[in-house]
């Protein structure tokens, strides 16, 4: 993955710099600010549900979310009624029914997010043999999350003159290797977002890089906010327990013990 | 908080005790039991040790209700865990932290032993007990890290196991019987999970032994002297209690701090895809605490040497008490092995540097030089040392050295004594 520079080896000097030697020509992560930084960090609503609305009308049309149910989208700030109606706009296969028989009904909010294609198989035929990876995880199935995701989706360009690219292939100045077989998903108003808010690149891309960190993550926020309570609690506490083991400890230290 | 006497208990203790004497068991082993005065913060991280080897049995068998031990399912119970499941994120991410927090502060526990020389005469075994339990916990861990069936916990898998197969003749025997099959696989998995459940109640049962060693002679301390009365022991209630409860919460914070911001930093994003037998990962590292055993594997370029390089690091350890030829116990008196064990120290966290990277370049030379040196070390310096060095004159007792406020070189937790 990376290679060290060979003049700048000295054994404890690399042990200390660390990760900092090594050499890569992937350019530094886009890092555009998350509203889901920080200790106190949240997921914003608005940018949640322009990212599902990408993800529905661009990514959905071959990337599969496995883990996520429709109800999960509750969590986006959508009602119920709302969500009845997006999960019914999928059929399911279901049954068998009293006569043995499979049949099609609309997907319900109990339902998995219903994939693309009914398997891998048949995901791979239409791409040409790759296979677009299932984004339920994919904030953090790889280093720089977000940061590499979005990178990512705005990193795509013509390759450089002297580099060959491979039949159907795309150039990406941040996929490893940088050949990547999706062509570039999203331009500058790919989708009309339903509140009319303008939709650049930079903009679609921060708002679907939400939207799939949150879909990693459902539990984030939950996680900082207990942490806040968590930590201010262990910090009182640690306060008040170095001063009863002060007092304890004082006859000890004058030699009266 | 004056230890309750037996004449303070109530009639129900006392008719309990004169035929099960549980009160005063704990009444000798925790409250009155007599503890050298001195003893630094190093001296924190056994009772942690044991405090995060409760927590993480604790919650490990939460776990255990809602995990699946399936090829097909283990993946996709463990993120039902973290989406599904009521505070199922918070119990996941102690446990999965739990395991890193409870190397670092078995590890600082170890090199404190090393420094101040508590594996010597009288506490050998107290000593090889400590390495069984680290043994133990390594075993545990790599099984553990194996459940969630990421690309990281198959392919861990397949070359830990692998590792077996560096036997001559009957090596790949063994590896088909320790997979349970032809491949790391649903056998694999089930077996895994089997023992990363019954190895912690093992590890129980070595740390009662291990406290059943430390009661017999009692902590080592600072100064590494032994106590010659009274004046230099504290009963361990309250003093050291309180000590331990100050230290458990500072410890906390930083444990939480992990769990609540960064939960996922000590882990390798590969371990969220899903184990794929067909497609190997860029790079197969294991977790931050097997690094160095993983750097000293990999130094050497035979395989069997490479298996039993790493395997002898460990053993060495069971070997210290007969390798270091010094009567001296703590480095505070031993002008020479005071830096050199520095040196291993470093030593150490360059080996855990060159695990994390690939063997090429100057990770190679720096992987051997490592491998080197940690057995120069213990086999080579540890003697020598030992016979040449002149130690400092030691303190006639503890109290008398506490008392005439030992020097700023002593533990850094002696600040706070300081200070009075």
């Amino acid at each position: 993955m990376r290679r060290l520079h060979a003049a700048a080896a000295a054994a404890l000097l690399a042990l200390a710099a660390g990760a900092a030697l090594a050499e890569d020509e992937t350019p530094a992560l886009k890092s555009p600010g998350w509203s889901f930084d920080g200790i106190f960090g949240t997921f914003d609503r608005a940018a949640l549900q322009h990212g599902f609305q990408i993800y529905s009308e661009v990514c959905s049309n071959c990337h599969s979310m496995s883990l996520l149910r429709y109800r999960d989208l509750a969590a986006l700030g959508y009602s119920d009624d709302e969500i009845k109606a997006i999960a019914a706009q999928k059929q399911v296969t279901a049954g068998p029914n009293d006569q043995g028989e499979m049949f099609q009904r609309a997907a319900q909010p109990a339902d998995n997010f219903v994939p693309p294609f009914p398997n891998e198989q048949a995901n791979r035929a239409a791409h040409n043999g790759a296979l677009p990876p299932d984004l339920s995880l994919i904030i953090k199935q790889r280093d720089g999350g977000a940061d590499y995701c979005y990178s990512l989706l705005t990193g795509f360009k013509a390759a450089p003159a002297d580099f060959k690219l491979g039949d159907g292939m795309n150039y990406d100045d941040y996929f490893p290797g940088h050949q990547i077989a999706m062509p570039q998903p999203l331009q500058d108003d790919s989708v009309a977002y339903a509140d009319k808010a303008p939709a650049p690149l930079s903009q679609e891309a921060h708002d679907v890089c939400t939207f799939l960190t949150w879909a990693s993550e459902p539990t984030l926020e939950a996680r900082k906010q207990t942490g806040a309570k968590v930590m201010l609690f262990l910090l009182v506490m640690s306060v008040v327990l170095y001063g009863a083991k002060r007092k304890i400890w004082a006859e000890v230290h004058s030699g009266h013990a | 908080m004056a230890a309750p006497s037996s004449q303070k208990q109530n009639a129900l203790v006392r008719w309990i005790d004169h035929r099960l004497p549980v009160f005063a068991f704990m009444q000798h082993e925790l409250y009155d039991y007599p503890t050298p005065r001195n003893l630094s913060y190093w001296w924190n991280f056994g009772s942690l040790a044991g405090i995060m080897l409760v927590i993480m049995m604790v919650t490990g068998i939460v776990l255990a209700m809602q995990y699946t031990p399936h090829v097909d399912y283990a993946f996709n119970s463990v993120e039902r865990i973290m989406r599904d499941v009521e505070w199922g994120w918070l119990i996941r991410y102690i446990h999965m932290n739990g395991a890193s927090f409870f190397f670092a502060v078995v590890y600082i526990h170890l090199f404190r032993g090393l420094y101040f020389g508590s594996y010597k005469e009288p506490r050998e075994l107290l000593w090889m007990l400590g390495v069984v339990i680290l043994v133990l916990m390594m075993a545990t861990a790599f099984m553990g890290y194996v459940l969630p069936w990421g690309q990281m916990s198959y392919w861990g898998a397949t070359v830990i196991t692998n590792l077996f197969s560096a036997i001559p003749g009957v090596g790949q025997d063994i590896v088909t019987w320790l997979w349970g099959g032809f491949a790391v696989g649903n056998p694999t998995l089930n077996r895994f999970f089997s023992l990363h459940y019954l190895l912690p109640f093992i590890i129980v049962g070595v740390v009662l032994l291990h406290l059943i060693a430390l009661h017999q002679h009692g902590s080592n301390n600072p100064l590494g002297i032994d106590r010659k009365g009274p004046q230099d022991s504290i009963p361990f209630h309250p003093y050291y209690t309180i000590k331990d409860m100050f230290g458990l919460s500072v410890f906390l914070v930083i444990y939480a701090a992990f769990v609540f911001y960064v939960p996922n930093l000590l882990g390798n994003v590969q371990n969220y895809i899903p184990a794929n037998p067909l497609q190997t990962p860029p790079e197969i590292v294991p977790e931050w605490y097997l690094l160095p055993y993983y750097a000293i594997l990999r130094s050497i370029p035979s395989k069997l040497l490479g298996v039993c390089a790493m395997f002898g690091a460990i053993v060495t350890l069971f070997l210290l008490p007969w390798l270091d030829t010094s009567r001296v116990r703590s480095a505070f008196f031993r002008p020479v092995y005071k830096w050199v064990f520095w040196l291993l120290v470093a030593d150490c966290l360059m080996l855990g540097y060159v695990g994390a990277h690939r063997p090429e370049g100057i990770n190679i030379v720096l992987g051997r030089i490592g491998t080197f040196y940690y057995f120069l070390h213990f086999y080579v310096l540890f003697p020598l040392i030992g016979k040449f060095e002149r130690p400092l004159p030691l303190p006639t007792s503890i109290s008398a050295a506490v008392l005439a406020k030992h020097g700023g070189g002593a533990a850094p937790a002696s600040a706070a004594m300081e200070k009075h």
